[in-house]
């Protein structure tokens, strides 16, 4: 195994960076879209049922499949990959940030209204910093399935680390196969960490 | 388009039915599994409480592997074919069983069951008639959550020889077919879906009081 890494180390670096790549895009498009339709939802509660059951949906389609789906539209790629990506963590974010917005002590919420904060002010200046540790939850899912879900992203030309376990099964070469699966574990294991991490920094 | 995929199900009706059919055998054969381990797991972590934070770290940390890994990770000890698929989508499904269960049983108030102890209940009909009916909420909902993710990651498992409704889809990426494609994900898509109706259908009828109109 140190010797395929120390002979062809590109083969292993570039998936892994692509695969940091492709999760950090999906991440940032996917946390502004759920901090919108969050927005949305708060100010019509409604919406925010709708957007949830149509999400819970989308979650539950296999992603080889919603990965396929997209082909005709978007063709073989990163754009596909990304845009699947996100539906999926749509359901994730906007399920935890609803959650944890609406778990803000209604009393706290009506002493907001009570000294005249409009609806945005009492989401942004109230709701949202003592919800942080639901919000921080949310990501730290999203990402991890994100970094999961990607592994199979390569199988729609998208490369990341999933390219190595392709490649590694059709040639069956073993070496590859245990380089994609330790370090897509490793990855998910420490963005966890790191984002626990963060969460505790945040929420003091 | 439309008529290219209805060709395709004219002419390989039996194929596709096998298809499905591999993909629900091997689907239902891990989720069995799963829920065997993962109640009986989550049940003797919420027993004893040292054993409990070290079982739920494991299986906090054996749901963040990705899917994909675990599946292509039994290849070197198992082979190809339907036996490491099966391992790994039980593997993948036994996290969110177990740690709802144990989190299920630790979540029953424990005034009910000392109230239970002093009608002079057993143990053992405490667990039967207290403590299980209280912790089945939780538990249908980490078997439902499993049932996702075992349909979705059984279409990976054609990756590995193990057939299923997957090698529809790889076939049409590997040929370009979009037909291929799109017949493959939207059966996956209902098996996902309808898997999840017939789910809720169970428990409604499980846990009928929970679906009763309140009066």
């Amino acid at each position: 195994m140190i010797d395929f890494l120390l002979s062809h180390p590109e083969k292993i670096v570039s998936p892994l960076l692509n695969h940091i790549y492709m999760t950090a895009v999906t991440l940032v498009i996917s946390v502004l879209l759920a901090s919108l339709l969050t927005v949305l939802a708060a100010v019509i509660p409604v919406l925010g049922n709708i957007l949830t059951a149509f999400f819970s949906v989308v979650y539950s389609i296999p992603s080889l499949a919603l990965f396929a789906l997209q082909i005709p539209l978007t063709g073989l790629g990163r754009t596909t990959a990304v845009t699947v990506l996100c539906a999926y963590n749509q359901y994730l974010l906007l399920g935890n940030f609803l959650a944890g917005l609406n778990e803000v002590d209604p009393g706290v919420r009506e002493a907001a209204k009570g000294i005249g904060m409009t609806v945005m002010q009492e989401l942004f200046l109230v709701q949202v910093p003592l919800a942080k540790k639901a919000l921080f939850a949310g990501i730290r899912l999203a990402v991890v399935s994100t970094i999961g879900i990607g592994t199979i992203a390569a199988a729609i030309n998208a490369g990341g680390l999933g390219v190595l376990l392709f490649d590694g099964l059709r040639t069956m070469n073993t070496v590859k196969i245990l380089w994609g699966s330790l370090l897509s574990a490793i990855l998910a294991v420490s963005a966890n960490g790191i984002l626990k991490w963060a969460e505790k920094g945040v929420s003091g | 388009m439309l008529q290219d995929c209805l060709n395709y199900i004219q002419g390989n009706g039996s194929d596709i039915a096998l298809r499905i059919a591999d993909h629900m055998k091997i689907s239902l054969i891990a989720l069995f599994a799963a829920i065997l381990i993962g109640v009986a797991g989550g049940y003797a972590a919420s027993v004893s409480r040292r054993g409990e934070k070290w079982i739920m770290n494991l299986f906090q940390i054996l749901r963040v592997i990705p899917s994909l890994a675990i599946l292509v990770l039994l290849i070197p000890v198992m082979g190809v074919g339907m036996k490491p698929a099966v391992t790994a989508l039980s593997i993948l499904a036994i996290p969110p069983i177990l740690t709802n269960t144990c989190v299920g049983f630790m979540e029953v108030p424990p005034f009910m069951l000392e109230s239970a102890k002093g009608i002079g209940m057993t143990e053992w009909e405490l667990l039967l008639h207290v403590r299980f009916p209280l912790a089945l909420p939780l538990i249908l909902a980490g078997i439902r959550s499993a049932l996702v993710e075992v349909i979705a990651s059984a279409t990976l498992a054609a990756k590995i020889g193990a057939g299923g409704l997957g090698e529809i889809i790889f076939t049409g990426l590997g040929l370009n077919r979009t037909d291929l494609l799109l017949i493959g994900s939207i059966l996956v898509g209902m098996l996902s879906l309808g898997s999840l109706g017939i789910f809720s259908l169970i428990r409604r009828i499980l846990m009928p009081y929970k679906y009763r109109r309140a009066v």
